[in-house]
Protein backbone atom coordinates (compact mmCIF):
# COMPACT_ATOMS: atom_id res chain seq x y z
CA UNK A 1 0.00 0.00 0.00
CA UNK A 2 0.89 3.45 -0.94
CA UNK A 3 1.56 5.96 1.58
CA UNK A 4 4.59 5.25 3.52
CA UNK A 5 6.80 8.29 3.52
CA UNK A 6 3.91 10.92 3.05
CA UNK A 7 2.06 13.06 5.41
CA UNK A 8 -0.76 11.65 7.40
CA UNK A 9 -3.19 13.72 5.27
CA UNK A 10 -1.79 12.81 1.87
CA UNK A 11 -1.82 8.78 2.76
CA UNK A 12 -5.52 9.15 3.73
CA UNK A 13 -5.73 10.80 0.30
CA UNK A 14 -3.96 8.26 -1.58
CA UNK A 15 -6.48 5.32 -0.20
CA UNK A 16 -9.46 6.63 -1.04
CA UNK A 17 -10.69 9.69 -0.50
CA UNK A 18 -14.14 10.57 1.15
CA UNK A 19 -15.71 13.16 -0.10
CA UNK A 20 -15.08 15.66 2.65
CA UNK A 21 -11.68 14.99 1.99
CA UNK A 22 -12.02 15.42 -1.82
CA UNK A 23 -13.15 18.56 -1.06
CA UNK A 24 -10.58 19.54 1.26
CA UNK A 25 -7.64 18.35 -1.49
CA UNK A 26 -9.04 20.54 -3.84
CA UNK A 27 -8.04 23.45 -1.75
CA UNK A 28 -4.28 22.17 -1.71
CA UNK A 29 -1.89 24.26 -3.98
CA UNK A 30 0.10 23.13 -6.62
CA UNK A 31 3.41 23.11 -6.22
CA UNK A 32 5.86 21.61 -3.49
CA UNK A 33 5.53 17.51 -4.78
CA UNK A 34 6.27 15.75 -1.76
CA UNK A 35 9.36 14.11 -2.18
CA UNK A 36 12.16 12.41 -0.36
CA UNK A 37 13.98 14.10 2.52
CA UNK A 38 17.55 12.94 0.49
CA UNK A 39 18.98 16.03 -1.05
CA UNK A 40 21.05 14.04 -3.90
CA UNK A 41 19.88 13.77 -6.96
CA UNK A 42 19.50 9.77 -7.90
CA UNK A 43 20.81 10.36 -11.66
CA UNK A 44 19.07 9.71 -14.77
CA UNK A 45 18.96 6.27 -15.50
CA UNK A 46 18.22 5.25 -12.57
CA UNK A 47 14.98 7.79 -12.10
CA UNK A 48 14.43 6.02 -15.45
CA UNK A 49 14.38 2.43 -14.07
CA UNK A 50 12.42 4.07 -11.20
CA UNK A 51 9.71 5.39 -13.35
CA UNK A 52 9.62 2.11 -15.52
CA UNK A 53 9.01 0.06 -12.52
CA UNK A 54 6.56 2.41 -10.91
CA UNK A 55 4.91 2.03 -14.33
CA UNK A 56 4.43 -1.69 -14.58
CA UNK A 57 3.37 -1.39 -10.95
CA UNK A 58 1.42 1.24 -9.63
CA UNK A 59 -0.23 2.19 -12.78
CA UNK A 60 -3.69 0.93 -11.83
CA UNK A 61 -3.36 2.28 -7.91
CA UNK A 62 -2.47 5.99 -9.53
CA UNK A 63 -4.83 6.06 -12.10
CA UNK A 64 -7.78 4.32 -9.46
CA UNK A 65 -7.16 7.15 -6.95
CA UNK A 66 -6.95 9.72 -9.41
CA UNK A 67 -10.21 8.82 -11.14
CA UNK A 68 -11.99 9.62 -8.24
CA UNK A 69 -10.83 12.94 -7.97
CA UNK A 70 -10.84 13.75 -11.12
CA UNK A 71 -14.37 12.39 -11.54
CA UNK A 72 -13.60 11.07 -15.51
CA UNK A 73 -11.42 8.33 -16.78
CA UNK A 74 -10.25 10.59 -19.87
CA UNK A 75 -8.97 13.49 -17.49
CA UNK A 76 -7.64 11.22 -14.92
CA UNK A 77 -5.63 8.83 -17.56
CA UNK A 78 -4.28 12.13 -18.72
CA UNK A 79 -3.38 13.29 -15.58
CA UNK A 80 -1.63 10.05 -14.59
CA UNK A 81 0.97 10.37 -18.02
CA UNK A 82 1.33 13.50 -17.50
CA UNK A 83 2.80 12.80 -13.42
CA UNK A 84 4.54 9.43 -14.82
CA UNK A 85 6.49 12.12 -17.68
CA UNK A 86 7.18 14.61 -14.58
CA UNK A 87 8.92 12.12 -12.48
CA UNK A 88 11.70 11.32 -14.51
CA UNK A 89 12.93 14.95 -14.62
CA UNK A 90 11.83 15.57 -10.54
CA UNK A 91 13.33 12.17 -9.61
CA UNK A 92 16.73 12.85 -11.62
CA UNK A 93 17.17 15.87 -9.91
CA UNK A 94 15.59 15.14 -6.38
CA UNK A 95 15.94 11.77 -5.86
CA UNK A 96 13.54 8.74 -6.05
CA UNK A 97 10.44 8.78 -3.74
CA UNK A 98 10.57 5.88 -1.00
CA UNK A 99 7.09 5.60 -2.33
CA UNK A 100 6.70 6.08 -6.04
CA UNK A 101 3.56 5.35 -6.01
CA UNK A 102 2.17 7.60 -3.46
CA UNK A 103 4.22 10.53 -5.33
CA UNK A 104 2.55 9.72 -8.59
CA UNK A 105 -0.67 9.69 -7.29
CA UNK A 106 -0.16 13.13 -5.38
CA UNK A 107 1.06 14.48 -8.69
CA UNK A 108 -1.54 13.19 -10.92
CA UNK A 109 -4.36 14.39 -8.63
CA UNK A 110 -3.27 17.87 -8.41
CA UNK A 111 -2.74 17.79 -12.31
CA UNK A 112 -6.49 16.88 -12.36
CA UNK A 113 -7.65 19.30 -10.14
CA UNK A 114 -5.02 21.79 -12.01
CA UNK A 115 -6.94 20.59 -15.54
CA UNK A 116 -9.96 20.96 -14.04
CA UNK A 117 -9.76 24.63 -12.35
CA UNK A 118 -8.23 25.77 -16.01
CA UNK A 119 -11.02 24.06 -18.18
CA UNK A 120 -14.34 23.43 -16.57
CA UNK A 121 -15.64 22.29 -20.07
CA UNK A 122 -13.53 19.16 -19.65
CA UNK A 123 -15.54 17.97 -16.93
CA UNK A 124 -18.29 17.08 -20.19
CA UNK A 125 -15.87 14.61 -21.81
CA UNK A 126 -16.00 11.68 -20.04
CA UNK A 127 -17.39 12.01 -16.84
CA UNK A 128 -17.17 9.13 -14.50
CA UNK A 129 -19.94 8.06 -12.69
CA UNK A 130 -19.04 7.30 -8.95
CA UNK A 131 -20.89 5.37 -6.62
CA UNK A 132 -22.50 6.75 -3.35
CA UNK A 133 -19.91 7.40 -1.03
CA UNK A 134 -19.96 4.44 1.47
CA UNK A 135 -19.74 5.31 5.26
CA UNK A 136 -16.56 6.62 6.87
CA UNK A 137 -14.38 3.25 7.53
CA UNK A 138 -14.51 4.41 11.41
CA UNK A 139 -18.48 4.00 11.39
CA UNK A 140 -18.43 0.55 8.80
CA UNK A 141 -16.17 -2.47 10.47
CA UNK A 142 -15.66 -4.60 7.56
CA UNK A 143 -18.36 -7.18 7.16
CA UNK A 144 -19.71 -9.27 3.81
CA UNK A 145 -19.87 -6.06 2.60
CA UNK A 146 -16.54 -4.92 2.79
CA UNK A 147 -15.93 -4.61 -0.62
CA UNK A 148 -18.36 -1.78 -1.20
CA UNK A 149 -16.27 0.45 0.84
CA UNK A 150 -13.82 1.42 -0.97
CA UNK A 151 -10.78 2.26 1.64
CA UNK A 152 -10.77 -1.71 2.28
CA UNK A 153 -11.60 -2.49 -0.96
CA UNK A 154 -8.81 -0.31 -2.78
CA UNK A 155 -9.90 1.70 -6.22
CA UNK A 156 -7.99 -0.44 -8.05
CA UNK A 157 -10.84 -2.94 -7.81
CA UNK A 158 -13.24 -0.20 -9.24
CA UNK A 159 -11.24 0.06 -12.07
CA UNK A 160 -11.17 -3.32 -12.96
CA UNK A 161 -14.67 -4.09 -12.33
CA UNK A 162 -15.64 -1.24 -14.51
CA UNK A 163 -13.23 -2.08 -17.47
CA UNK A 164 -14.56 -5.35 -17.33
CA UNK A 165 -18.41 -4.49 -17.29
CA UNK A 166 -20.51 -7.01 -19.05
CA UNK A 167 -22.33 -3.90 -21.10
CA UNK A 168 -19.09 -3.89 -22.66
CA UNK A 169 -17.81 -6.13 -25.15
CA UNK A 170 -14.93 -8.80 -24.34
CA UNK A 171 -12.61 -7.06 -27.19
CA UNK A 172 -12.83 -3.94 -25.23
CA UNK A 173 -12.81 -5.20 -21.55
CA UNK A 174 -9.65 -6.60 -22.67
CA UNK A 175 -8.74 -3.24 -24.52
CA UNK A 176 -9.49 -1.04 -21.35
CA UNK A 177 -7.77 -3.42 -19.16
CA UNK A 178 -4.76 -3.12 -20.64
CA UNK A 179 -4.74 0.24 -21.06
CA UNK A 180 -6.18 1.88 -17.63
CA UNK A 181 -5.40 -0.75 -15.09
CA UNK A 182 -1.90 -1.86 -16.86
CA UNK A 183 -1.09 1.31 -18.51
CA UNK A 184 -0.02 -0.52 -21.64
CA UNK A 185 -0.06 2.29 -24.51
CA UNK A 186 -2.84 1.80 -27.24
CA UNK A 187 0.01 1.08 -29.71
CA UNK A 188 1.33 -1.87 -27.56
CA UNK A 189 -1.90 -3.48 -27.48
CA UNK A 190 -2.68 -2.82 -30.66
CA UNK A 191 0.54 -4.74 -31.39
CA UNK A 192 -0.66 -7.70 -28.63
CA UNK A 193 -3.66 -7.94 -30.69
CA UNK A 194 -2.53 -7.80 -34.30
CA UNK A 195 -4.20 -5.27 -35.33
CA UNK A 196 -3.92 -1.42 -36.24
CA UNK A 197 -2.94 1.00 -33.94
CA UNK A 198 -5.97 3.12 -35.27
CA UNK A 199 -8.87 0.04 -34.98
CA UNK A 200 -6.83 0.22 -30.79
CA UNK A 201 -7.68 3.38 -30.70
CA UNK A 202 -11.19 3.37 -31.73
CA UNK A 203 -12.18 0.36 -29.97
CA UNK A 204 -10.79 2.16 -26.52
CA UNK A 205 -12.55 5.54 -27.63
CA UNK A 206 -15.31 3.85 -27.85
CA UNK A 207 -16.03 1.70 -24.89
CA UNK A 208 -14.88 5.13 -22.27
CA UNK A 209 -17.26 6.91 -24.31
CA UNK A 210 -20.02 4.31 -23.57
CA UNK A 211 -18.91 4.16 -20.00
CA UNK A 212 -19.90 8.04 -19.58
CA UNK A 213 -22.67 8.16 -21.79
CA UNK A 214 -24.30 4.73 -20.74
CA UNK A 215 -22.88 5.62 -16.89
CA UNK A 216 -21.88 2.27 -16.22
CA UNK A 217 -20.68 2.77 -12.66
CA UNK A 218 -17.19 3.31 -11.12
CA UNK A 219 -17.96 0.88 -8.19
CA UNK A 220 -17.44 -2.59 -6.88
CA UNK A 221 -20.13 -4.73 -7.59
CA UNK A 222 -22.72 -5.61 -4.79
CA UNK A 223 -22.00 -9.51 -2.97
CA UNK A 224 -25.48 -10.27 -4.89
CA UNK A 225 -23.83 -9.18 -8.42
CA UNK A 226 -20.25 -10.52 -7.74
CA UNK A 227 -19.99 -13.84 -8.98
CA UNK A 228 -20.90 -13.03 -12.43
CA UNK A 229 -19.13 -9.66 -12.63
CA UNK A 230 -15.89 -11.39 -11.03
CA UNK A 231 -16.25 -13.74 -13.70
CA UNK A 232 -16.00 -11.49 -16.16
CA UNK A 233 -12.79 -10.02 -15.23
CA UNK A 234 -11.18 -13.46 -14.65
CA UNK A 235 -12.21 -14.10 -18.25
CA UNK A 236 -10.59 -11.22 -19.25
CA UNK A 237 -7.00 -11.72 -17.36
CA UNK A 238 -7.22 -15.42 -18.27
CA UNK A 239 -7.73 -14.24 -22.01
CA UNK A 240 -4.73 -12.29 -21.80
CA UNK A 241 -2.82 -15.06 -20.44
CA UNK A 242 -3.97 -17.44 -22.93
CA UNK A 243 -3.19 -14.73 -26.02
CA UNK A 244 0.35 -14.31 -24.18
CA UNK A 245 0.97 -17.74 -23.34
CA UNK A 246 0.29 -19.10 -26.71
CA UNK A 247 -0.37 -16.05 -29.29
CA UNK A 248 -2.06 -16.82 -31.92
CA UNK A 249 -0.50 -15.63 -34.90
CA UNK A 250 3.21 -14.64 -35.61
CA UNK A 251 6.92 -16.14 -35.02
CA UNK A 252 6.86 -16.53 -30.97
CA UNK A 253 4.80 -19.02 -29.81
CA UNK A 254 5.41 -17.26 -26.33
CA UNK A 255 3.97 -13.31 -25.90
CA UNK A 256 5.72 -12.78 -22.44
CA UNK A 257 4.82 -9.36 -21.58
CA UNK A 258 0.99 -10.44 -22.26
CA UNK A 259 1.37 -13.10 -19.91
CA UNK A 260 3.25 -11.26 -17.17
CA UNK A 261 1.14 -8.68 -17.33
CA UNK A 262 -1.58 -11.73 -16.57
CA UNK A 263 0.01 -12.68 -13.69
CA UNK A 264 0.62 -9.11 -12.38
CA UNK A 265 -3.14 -8.66 -13.17
CA UNK A 266 -3.86 -11.80 -11.14
CA UNK A 267 -1.61 -11.42 -7.95
CA UNK A 268 -3.39 -7.69 -7.80
CA UNK A 269 -6.78 -9.41 -7.98
CA UNK A 270 -5.87 -12.39 -5.43
CA UNK A 271 -4.21 -9.51 -2.97
CA UNK A 272 -7.27 -6.93 -2.93
CA UNK A 273 -9.94 -10.34 -2.97
CA UNK A 274 -7.96 -12.58 -0.75
CA UNK A 275 -11.47 -15.12 -0.20
CA UNK A 276 -12.48 -15.46 -3.26
CA UNK A 277 -11.89 -18.51 -4.50
CA UNK A 278 -11.73 -18.55 -8.17
CA UNK A 279 -9.60 -15.44 -8.00
CA UNK A 280 -7.28 -17.96 -5.91
CA UNK A 281 -7.97 -20.61 -8.78
CA UNK A 282 -6.67 -18.21 -11.68
CA UNK A 283 -3.64 -17.38 -9.97
CA UNK A 284 -2.83 -20.95 -8.80
CA UNK A 285 -3.27 -21.66 -12.90
CA UNK A 286 -1.46 -19.61 -14.80
CA UNK A 287 1.52 -19.83 -11.93
CA UNK A 288 1.76 -22.98 -13.06
CA UNK A 289 1.27 -23.07 -16.61
CA UNK A 290 3.56 -20.25 -16.88
CA UNK A 291 6.12 -22.68 -14.62
CA UNK A 292 6.75 -24.63 -17.87
CA UNK A 293 7.54 -21.44 -20.36
CA UNK A 294 10.75 -22.12 -20.64
CA UNK A 295 10.88 -25.79 -22.08
CA UNK A 296 7.82 -24.63 -24.03
CA UNK A 297 9.92 -23.79 -27.49
CA UNK A 298 13.31 -25.25 -28.01
CA UNK A 299 15.65 -23.22 -29.70
CA UNK A 300 14.71 -21.69 -32.83
CA UNK A 301 10.75 -21.06 -31.34
CA UNK A 302 10.44 -25.05 -32.17
CA UNK A 303 6.93 -26.05 -30.21
CA UNK A 304 7.48 -28.94 -27.37
CA UNK A 305 4.84 -30.89 -26.04
CA UNK A 306 4.07 -31.30 -22.65
CA UNK A 307 4.94 -35.31 -22.87
CA UNK A 308 8.41 -34.02 -24.76
CA UNK A 309 9.27 -30.94 -21.97
CA UNK A 310 12.35 -31.10 -19.58
CA UNK A 311 10.72 -30.99 -16.51
CA UNK A 312 13.80 -30.29 -14.74
CA UNK A 313 13.56 -26.34 -16.25
CA UNK A 314 10.30 -26.38 -14.75
CA UNK A 315 9.78 -23.14 -12.63
CA UNK A 316 10.11 -25.21 -9.38
CA UNK A 317 9.30 -22.12 -7.02
CA UNK A 318 6.22 -20.92 -9.66
CA UNK A 319 4.88 -24.81 -8.92
CA UNK A 320 5.23 -24.54 -5.46
CA UNK A 321 3.76 -20.83 -5.15
CA UNK A 322 0.94 -22.35 -7.41
CA UNK A 323 -0.07 -25.82 -6.28
CA UNK A 324 0.01 -24.42 -2.64
CA UNK A 325 -2.96 -22.17 -3.83
CA UNK A 326 -4.95 -24.78 -5.41
CA UNK A 327 -6.76 -26.61 -2.05
CA UNK A 328 -7.75 -23.35 -1.07
CA UNK A 329 -9.49 -23.07 -4.07
CA UNK A 330 -10.90 -26.36 -4.48
CA UNK A 331 -12.39 -26.09 -0.83
CA UNK A 332 -15.53 -25.04 0.43
CA UNK A 333 -18.63 -25.84 -2.45
CA UNK A 334 -18.75 -26.57 -5.64
CA UNK A 335 -14.88 -25.60 -6.92
CA UNK A 336 -15.02 -23.07 -10.13
CA UNK A 337 -13.27 -23.78 -13.41
CA UNK A 338 -10.41 -22.02 -12.88
CA UNK A 339 -9.84 -23.85 -9.89
CA UNK A 340 -10.37 -27.52 -11.14
CA UNK A 341 -8.16 -26.69 -14.11
CA UNK A 342 -5.29 -25.16 -11.92
CA UNK A 343 -5.68 -28.76 -9.95
CA UNK A 344 -5.24 -30.24 -12.87
CA UNK A 345 -2.28 -28.15 -14.02
CA UNK A 346 -0.79 -28.80 -10.46
CA UNK A 347 -1.15 -32.20 -11.08
CA UNK A 348 0.70 -31.86 -14.48
CA UNK A 349 3.46 -30.14 -12.46
CA UNK A 350 3.83 -32.49 -9.74
CA UNK A 351 4.28 -35.47 -11.65
CA UNK A 352 7.80 -36.70 -12.30
CA UNK A 353 7.06 -37.75 -16.10
CA UNK A 354 4.45 -37.40 -18.61
CA UNK A 355 3.63 -40.98 -18.65
CA UNK A 356 4.04 -40.94 -14.67
CA UNK A 357 1.03 -38.59 -14.34
CA UNK A 358 -1.92 -39.53 -12.71
CA UNK A 359 -4.28 -39.39 -15.48
CA UNK A 360 -7.13 -41.33 -13.97
CA UNK A 361 -6.98 -38.45 -11.32
CA UNK A 362 -6.65 -35.93 -14.59
CA UNK A 363 -10.06 -37.45 -16.16
CA UNK A 364 -11.80 -37.29 -12.47
CA UNK A 365 -10.89 -33.54 -12.50
CA UNK A 366 -12.24 -33.24 -15.99
CA UNK A 367 -15.46 -34.84 -14.93
CA UNK A 368 -15.89 -31.95 -12.25
CA UNK A 369 -14.56 -29.58 -14.92
CA UNK A 370 -17.36 -30.41 -17.27
CA UNK A 371 -19.99 -30.51 -15.01
CA UNK A 372 -19.61 -26.67 -14.39
CA UNK A 373 -18.38 -25.91 -17.73
CA UNK A 374 -19.85 -27.57 -20.66
CA UNK A 375 -17.16 -26.71 -23.15
CA UNK A 376 -16.25 -29.27 -25.80
CA UNK A 377 -12.46 -27.66 -25.71
CA UNK A 378 -12.77 -29.12 -22.12
CA UNK A 379 -14.33 -32.66 -23.56
CA UNK A 380 -11.31 -32.49 -26.07
CA UNK A 381 -8.80 -32.29 -22.74
CA UNK A 382 -10.40 -35.29 -21.49
CA UNK A 383 -10.32 -37.32 -24.56
CA UNK A 384 -6.70 -36.87 -24.27
CA UNK A 385 -6.26 -38.03 -20.28
CA UNK A 386 -8.43 -40.95 -20.83
CA UNK A 387 -5.66 -41.75 -24.02
CA UNK A 388 -2.83 -41.73 -21.36
CA UNK A 389 -5.44 -43.81 -18.49
CA UNK A 390 -7.13 -46.40 -20.57
CA UNK A 391 -5.19 -45.91 -24.12
CA UNK A 392 -5.40 -43.93 -27.55
CA UNK A 393 -8.09 -46.28 -28.75
CA UNK A 394 -10.08 -44.94 -25.99
CA UNK A 395 -9.07 -41.50 -26.31
CA UNK A 396 -9.75 -41.94 -30.23
CA UNK A 397 -13.48 -43.11 -30.04
CA UNK A 398 -14.31 -39.74 -27.37
CA UNK A 399 -12.75 -37.69 -29.81
CA UNK A 400 -15.07 -39.05 -32.61
CA UNK A 401 -17.68 -38.62 -30.61
CA UNK A 402 -17.41 -35.14 -30.56
CA UNK A 403 -16.36 -34.85 -34.00
CA UNK A 404 -19.77 -35.89 -34.46
CA UNK A 405 -21.30 -33.41 -31.86
CA UNK A 406 -19.51 -30.61 -34.36
CA UNK A 407 -19.31 -28.05 -31.45
CA UNK A 408 -15.26 -28.49 -32.49
CA UNK A 409 -15.28 -27.84 -36.07
CA UNK A 410 -12.69 -26.02 -37.24
CA UNK A 411 -10.40 -26.26 -33.61
CA UNK A 412 -7.15 -27.21 -34.56
CA UNK A 413 -6.38 -28.54 -31.63
CA UNK A 414 -9.17 -31.18 -32.14
CA UNK A 415 -7.91 -32.73 -35.80
CA UNK A 416 -4.09 -31.96 -33.99
CA UNK A 417 -5.08 -34.29 -30.80
CA UNK A 418 -7.05 -36.44 -33.23
CA UNK A 419 -4.20 -37.20 -34.95
CA UNK A 420 -1.46 -37.80 -32.52
CA UNK A 421 -4.10 -40.71 -30.79
CA UNK A 422 -4.07 -42.19 -35.04
CA UNK A 423 0.02 -42.07 -34.74
CA UNK A 424 0.32 -43.55 -31.55
CA UNK A 425 -2.21 -46.45 -32.96
CA UNK A 426 0.29 -46.39 -35.96
CA UNK A 427 -2.71 -45.71 -38.70
CA UNK A 428 -0.29 -43.54 -40.75
CA UNK A 429 -2.35 -42.11 -43.25
CA UNK A 430 -5.12 -41.56 -41.05
CA UNK A 431 -2.64 -39.34 -39.08
CA UNK A 432 -1.23 -37.81 -41.76
CA UNK A 433 -4.55 -36.29 -42.91
CA UNK A 434 -5.86 -35.18 -39.63
CA UNK A 435 -1.98 -32.90 -39.23
CA UNK A 436 -2.85 -31.23 -42.53
CA UNK A 437 -5.96 -30.35 -41.10
CA UNK A 438 -4.76 -28.70 -38.16
CA UNK A 439 -1.79 -27.13 -40.55
CA UNK A 440 -4.68 -25.77 -42.08
CA UNK A 441 -6.05 -24.09 -38.98
CA UNK A 442 -3.00 -22.44 -37.24
CA UNK A 443 -0.86 -19.08 -38.24
CA UNK A 444 1.19 -19.53 -35.69
CA UNK A 445 4.67 -20.27 -36.71
CA UNK A 446 6.13 -22.48 -33.96
CA UNK A 447 3.06 -24.61 -34.25
CA UNK A 448 3.14 -24.78 -38.18
CA UNK A 449 6.88 -26.15 -37.67
CA UNK A 450 5.61 -28.88 -35.38
CA UNK A 451 2.87 -30.39 -37.23
CA UNK A 452 4.70 -29.93 -40.20
CA UNK A 453 7.57 -32.16 -38.96
CA UNK A 454 4.76 -34.72 -37.75
CA UNK A 455 3.36 -34.72 -41.05
CA UNK A 456 6.82 -35.88 -42.36
CA UNK A 457 7.37 -38.33 -39.67
CA UNK A 458 3.89 -40.20 -40.68
CA UNK A 459 4.59 -40.12 -43.89
CA UNK A 460 8.15 -41.24 -43.98
CA UNK A 461 8.57 -44.58 -45.59
CA UNK A 462 10.29 -45.91 -41.76
CA UNK A 463 6.93 -44.71 -40.52
CA UNK A 464 5.89 -47.52 -37.94
CA UNK A 465 9.66 -48.53 -36.97
CA UNK A 466 10.26 -45.62 -34.68
CA UNK A 467 7.09 -45.58 -32.59
CA UNK B 1 -31.23 9.82 -11.63
CA UNK B 2 -30.94 9.30 -15.62
CA UNK B 3 -33.14 8.30 -18.52
CA UNK B 4 -32.90 5.01 -20.21
CA UNK B 5 -35.39 3.66 -23.39
CA UNK B 6 -36.07 0.21 -22.83
CA UNK B 7 -36.95 -0.86 -26.74
CA UNK B 8 -38.57 -4.18 -26.62
CA UNK B 9 -37.94 -5.78 -29.82
CA UNK B 10 -40.49 -9.32 -30.26
CA UNK B 11 -41.02 -11.57 -33.28
CA UNK B 12 -44.59 -10.46 -34.37
CA UNK B 13 -45.51 -13.36 -35.70
CA UNK B 14 -45.80 -14.93 -32.53
CA UNK B 15 -48.08 -12.30 -30.97
CA UNK B 16 -50.53 -13.06 -34.21
CA UNK B 17 -50.83 -16.17 -33.42
CA UNK B 18 -50.84 -16.22 -29.68
CA UNK B 19 -54.06 -17.15 -27.34
CA UNK B 20 -56.16 -15.09 -25.84
CA UNK B 21 -54.98 -16.70 -22.41
CA UNK B 22 -50.83 -15.65 -23.92
CA UNK B 23 -52.06 -12.19 -24.61
CA UNK B 24 -53.44 -11.71 -20.98
CA UNK B 25 -50.10 -13.38 -19.18
CA UNK B 26 -48.24 -10.51 -21.47
CA UNK B 27 -50.12 -7.71 -20.33
CA UNK B 28 -50.09 -9.52 -16.81
CA UNK B 29 -46.01 -9.51 -17.14
CA UNK B 30 -46.25 -6.04 -17.65
CA UNK B 31 -48.46 -4.89 -15.16
CA UNK B 32 -45.91 -6.88 -12.81
CA UNK B 33 -43.36 -5.31 -14.21
CA UNK B 34 -44.51 -1.48 -13.74
CA UNK B 35 -44.84 -2.79 -9.93
CA UNK B 36 -41.52 -4.38 -10.24
CA UNK B 37 -39.71 -1.07 -11.26
CA UNK B 38 -41.05 1.16 -8.50
CA UNK B 39 -40.08 -1.42 -6.40
CA UNK B 40 -36.62 -0.97 -6.92
CA UNK B 41 -36.30 2.33 -7.40
CA UNK B 42 -36.79 3.19 -10.63
CA UNK B 43 -39.55 5.70 -12.35
CA UNK B 44 -41.44 4.35 -15.31
CA UNK B 45 -41.55 8.21 -16.71
CA UNK B 46 -43.82 7.24 -20.60
CA UNK B 47 -44.35 3.68 -21.93
CA UNK B 48 -46.82 2.06 -24.91
CA UNK B 49 -47.44 -1.04 -26.95
CA UNK B 50 -46.73 -0.11 -30.57
CA UNK B 51 -49.28 -1.29 -33.53
CA UNK B 52 -47.42 -3.87 -35.46
CA UNK B 53 -44.93 -3.13 -38.03
CA UNK B 54 -47.72 -3.87 -41.14
CA UNK B 55 -49.34 -0.59 -39.89
CA UNK B 56 -45.97 1.21 -40.18
CA UNK B 57 -45.22 3.79 -42.70
CA UNK B 58 -41.78 5.24 -43.90
CA UNK B 59 -40.82 8.54 -44.42
CA UNK B 60 -36.94 8.90 -45.74
CA UNK B 61 -35.89 12.17 -48.09
CA UNK B 62 -39.94 12.93 -47.85
CA UNK B 63 -40.59 9.90 -49.70
CA UNK B 64 -43.83 7.97 -48.20
CA UNK B 65 -43.12 4.26 -48.16
CA UNK B 66 -45.64 1.57 -46.64
CA UNK B 67 -43.67 -0.80 -44.07
CA UNK B 68 -41.08 -0.19 -41.62
CA UNK B 69 -37.87 1.65 -41.53
CA UNK B 70 -35.64 -2.12 -41.71
CA UNK B 71 -37.51 -5.15 -41.92
CA UNK B 72 -36.57 -7.71 -39.18
CA UNK B 73 -37.68 -10.82 -37.86
CA UNK B 74 -37.55 -9.41 -34.34
CA UNK B 75 -39.58 -6.09 -34.49
CA UNK B 76 -39.83 -2.88 -31.96
CA UNK B 77 -42.79 -3.54 -31.00
CA UNK B 78 -43.29 -1.37 -27.60
CA UNK B 79 -40.73 0.50 -25.50
CA UNK B 80 -40.51 2.19 -21.81
CA UNK B 81 -39.06 5.28 -20.52
CA UNK B 82 -37.35 4.67 -17.10
CA UNK B 83 -35.34 6.65 -14.93
CA UNK B 84 -32.45 5.12 -13.12
CA UNK B 85 -29.22 5.52 -11.19
CA UNK B 86 -26.65 4.57 -13.65
CA UNK B 87 -26.47 1.15 -15.72
CA UNK B 88 -26.25 -1.23 -13.65
CA UNK B 89 -29.49 -0.32 -12.32
CA UNK B 90 -30.92 0.44 -15.62
CA UNK B 91 -30.42 -3.06 -16.53
CA UNK B 92 -31.41 -4.90 -13.07
CA UNK B 93 -34.70 -3.34 -13.66
CA UNK B 94 -35.13 -4.05 -17.41
CA UNK B 95 -34.10 -7.96 -17.06
CA UNK B 96 -37.53 -8.07 -15.72
CA UNK B 97 -39.57 -6.46 -18.86
CA UNK B 98 -41.27 -8.98 -19.99
CA UNK B 99 -40.30 -9.97 -23.88
CA UNK B 100 -40.81 -14.08 -23.94
CA UNK B 101 -40.83 -13.83 -28.18
CA UNK B 102 -37.34 -11.50 -28.22
CA UNK B 103 -35.55 -9.52 -26.02
CA UNK B 104 -34.45 -6.11 -25.42
CA UNK B 105 -32.36 -2.99 -25.65
CA UNK B 106 -31.66 -0.91 -23.31
CA UNK B 107 -30.07 2.51 -24.29
CA UNK B 108 -29.46 5.92 -22.16
CA UNK B 109 -31.43 8.71 -23.66
CA UNK B 110 -28.81 11.83 -24.44
CA UNK B 111 -28.83 14.53 -21.74
CA UNK B 112 -28.74 17.63 -23.72
CA UNK B 113 -29.35 20.16 -20.87
CA UNK B 114 -26.74 18.38 -18.67
CA UNK B 115 -22.98 19.47 -18.46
Amino acid sequence: MAGGDLPAGDRAASVGVPAGDRAARVGVPAGGMPTEDKPAGAGRDAASAAVADAHRHEWAFVLAATARVAGDLGLAEDSVQDAYATALDAWTRQGIPRNPGAWLTTAARRRAIDLLRRDRTLRAKLPLLIGPEPPTAASAPPGPDALENPVIADDRLRLVFTCCHPALARDAQVALTLRLVCGLTTGEIAQAFLVSEATMAARVTRAKKKIAAARIPYRVPRAAELPDRLDSVLTVVHLLFTTGHTAPAGQHLVRDDLAERAVGLARMLHTLMPDEREVRGLLALILLMRARRATRTAPGGRLVLLADQDRGRWDRAAIKEGAALVPGALRGGRPGRFSVQAAIAALHAEAPSYAETDWAQIVRLYDVLLATWNSPVVALNRAVAVAMADGPAAGLAQIEELERAERLAGYRYLSAAKADLLRRLQRWDEAAREYRAALALTENAAERDYLSRRIAEVTAPAAGTTE
Amino acid sequence: MAEYLILIYEDEAAYATASAQEWHQTMAGHERFQQQVAEKGGTIVAGQALQPTTTATTIRADVVTDGPFVETKEALGGFYLIEARDLDHALDLSKFCPAPHGGVEVRPVMDLAGG
